[in-house]
């Protein structure tokens, strides 16, 4: 089976378009709560050839989005420290803390280098024992179990000079978070696929019991998409909510035990801070005391400074889902990919991105 | 002990000489490059196309190619994108001290191998060798000369409304395998670097049609940029269709799972070209029996509305727009 081009058949995706034409009565709004979905979403024209009953909002799930400025900059601080050598995913390079960016800072000096595996930054930490190599622990459920092994690895190895600056988070309390508010106004839940795969299907099923709003896990393919909307429309036909999967080949309902395990090993949950919604309970993942030897937070004096907001920067608001980013009037204009204000232009499952790269109007 | 290039295989005195003499001039044998004056010296007349391009490929091996292969194929393109019949190459080193001797020896017979496939002669050369860590094992820079037959007129800016839209195959190839070889994200995979030379493709693709009206390679960027650029040059739009852009599954599942879009990888041996909606069908025919032009199709049309944008219909039939590439992939992939 190919994985890929099958689920990209054009003849395949009409089919579920003019079912979902057929089907779709009620005015119904869903979010996708994953920035993985809005790229897909975009790059393949997906609001475009729903029915007009049918509105689609982007979510917060961009974790490079939802990171706090304060945060940034206590990486970027972090970098100054002499003889510490920061690893990061690509993305984080570029998105403007209050001051500079990992890029500026990079340019001017600091050690600050590209990984694409936590296990890229313990090597580097092993081939550097006179550094302190600090790993930039920025994700969700999907990235916080590889680098919950790369600390159980350092400290099977007897390694003193690895770090974490854990600033990871966790899903279904900020959907919690953003239904309570009651800012937005939800008929269905397109729920994260690669997060999913991790905690499984279960941990959404308080979405649909106590706020009445159908789920569905999705995968990132333009089929699974038009497949996952159609579920969520037989859902409000029928007046149900549950959680389905629509993305089998990835997600079971009781999730990755192996990677939860890890999880569980190394982090225990704490709130965390999350741009446009502030501090949320629960919602973020702290090393345990076991294993607090590995937290940068811990191990070095970090002096981030005062921070401060892009003036005019509206990613809050578009990561809450009650803007979009055509309501930003910096949007296009002073902010732009090749010179990012705001984060959610920066990452490339941002929605200012998104939204930029695939033409609003057009792919809108 | 392994022969080593050392700084004095660049000082111009003995080992130079020996160098040269032994592992270039032998290898690139011809008589322009072996008279070794100081310019290589030769009669030409007509339109002449002038082209240079310098290459930092990293790793300098890679599947289906290598930094010599590549540093030819890169400028015969580049001039046969201009209708140009590729003539004569400079090769210029610049090599770090250490690389194997065995290695360069590698590269060198690559470069003989790509130029006389490409029917291309290397007449001039040079050497220069820096301290470790100054370059990064071995750079090369080519320039290249060619000649244009007459009423052959070539140009990003000749697209008109109406010209159909034509890509020579599968996009990706060699981005995907370039980087399937880096250190620190290699991964396993059996799909090779397209580099290859077009020069002969172009000739048969303009005696099939004299009236080509635009021909590039794309290369860094991918074919998304190429679109973009000629666009803007010609002031026209241009619409493609997402499903007839032919991509290999290889580079599909690559490009899922280190977040790229394959229309923005770099491709060395594919060319995009625009030409008469009433020749698009003779080209085809004629660009489906060279060996690098077997899975050629028309992927769109140019249009007059929207100046420089390229918008391409998804294969859900919906619309968006295609930008250039902003920022980097990866660097140094050619």
């Amino acid at each position: 089976m190919r994985f890929i081009s099958e689920f990209r058949r054009s003849e395949l995706a009409e089919g579920l378009i003019s079912q979902i034409h057929r089907k779709s009565r009620t005015p119904a709004r869903f979010m996708e709560f994953c920035g993985g979905h809005t790229v897909t979403i975009f790059r393949y024209g997906i609001r475009q050839v729903l029915p007009s009953t049918i509105e689609m909002v982007s979510g917060p799930g961009c974790p490079i989005c939802v990171t706090a400025n304060a945060d940034l900059d206590k990486a970027i601080a972090l970098s100054q420290i002499p003889d510490v050598i920061i690893t990061t995913f690509g993305d984080m390079l570029k998105v403007p803390g209050s001051r500079s960016s990992l890029q500026q800072v990079k340019a001017d000096g600091a050690q600050v280098h590209t990984v694409y595996s936590t296990m890229d930054a313990l090597k580097m930490a092993e081939d550097n024992p006179d550094k302190s190599v600090v790993f930039l622990g920025i994700g969700f459920e999907t990235t916080a179990p590889t680098i919950a092994a790369s600390i159980l690895q350092a400290e099977e190895k007897g390694m003193r000079n690895y770090y974490v600056l854990s600033l990871h988070k966790v899903c279904p309390p900020v959907i919690r978070a953003l239904l309570d508010s009651g800012e937005v106004k939800l008929d269905g839940l397109i729920c994260p696929g690669h997060v999913s795969a991790i905690i499984g299907s279960h941990p959404w099923e308080f979405i649909a019991r106590d706020y009445g709003i159908p789920c569905v896990v999705s995968g990132f393919e333009p089929l699974d998409i038009l497949q996952c909307v159609d579920m969520l429309v037989d859902q409000v036909e029928n007046g149900e909510s549950r959680v389905e999967i629509a993305y089998r080949r990835g997600v079971r309902p009781e999730g990755n035990q192996q990677a939860l395990r890890l999880m569980e090993q190394v982090f225990e949950p704490s709130p965390a801070q999350w741009r446009g919604m502030g501090e949320v309970p629960d919602s973020g993942l702290k090393i345990r005391k076991k294993y607090q030897c590995f937290d940068a937070e811990l191990a070095f004096d970090i002096e981030p400074g005062p921070t401060s907001e892009p003036v005019g920067c509206i990613c809050g608001d578009i990561l809450r889902g009650v803007k979009t980013p055509a309501d930003c009037r910096l949007f296009g204009k002073a902010c732009v990919p090749e010179n990012p204000i705001g984060p959610c232009m920066v990452s490339s499952e941002g929605s200012c991105s998104a939204y930029y790269l695939y033409g609003g109007s057009f792919g809108g | 002990m392994e022969d080593k290039i050392l700084l004095a295989h660049g000082s111009g005195g003995k080992l130079a000489h020996e160098l040269v003499e032994k592992s270039f001039v032998k290898a690139l044998a011809n008589p322009l490059l072996a008279k070794l004056d100081d310019s290589a010296v030769f009669d030409l007349s007509g339109r002449l196309a002038f082209t240079t391009d310098s290459y930092v490929v990293s790793p300098i091996f890679f599947p289906g190619g290598d930094i010599g292969k590549l540093a030819v194929c890169g400028t015969v393109n580049d001039l046969a994108m201009c209708g140009a019949k590729p003539l004569y190459l400079s090769l210029s080193f610049i090599i770090e001290e250490g690389l194997p001797q065995s290695e360069l020896e590698q590269i060198v017979d690559s470069v003989q191998k790509a130029a006389q496939e490409a029917g291309v002669e290397i007449v001039t050369g040079d050497t220069k060798v820096v301290h470790k860590g100054s370059a990064d094992k071995l750079f090369i820079n080519t320039a290249g000369v060619g000649i244009i037959a007459q009423g052959i007129d070539i140009s990003g800016s000749n697209a008109r409304p109406g010209d159909k839209v034509i890509l020579s195959g599968t996009i990706g190839d060699h981005g995907i395998a370039v980087i399937s070889q880096r250190e620190g994200l290699s991964f396993s995979t059996k799909l090779k670097s397209d580099c290859a030379p077009l020069g002969d493709l172009v000739a048969e693709m303009v005696n099939a049609s004299p009236n080509i009206h635009c021909l590039r390679d794309p290369t860094r960027g991918g074919l998304a940029t190429s679109l973009n650029e000629l666009a803007k040059q010609s002031g026209v739009s241009i619409r493609i269709e997402e499903e007839k852009i032919p991509v290999r599954e290889e580079v599909l599942a690559a490009c899922e799972m280190l977040g790229f879009d394959p229309l923005y990888v770099a491709n060395e041996g594919k060319l995009v070209a625009i030409v008469p909606a009433e020749d698009a069908d003779k080209l085809l025919t004629a660009m489906r029996k060279n060996k690098y032009g077997k899975n050629t199709t028309i992927i769109g049309e140019v249009g007059a509305e929207h100046p420089g944008r390229v918008v391409m219909k998804t294969v859900l039939g919906a619309s968006r727009i295609v930008d250039m590439l902003v920022g980097d992939l990866l660097p140094r992939i050619c």
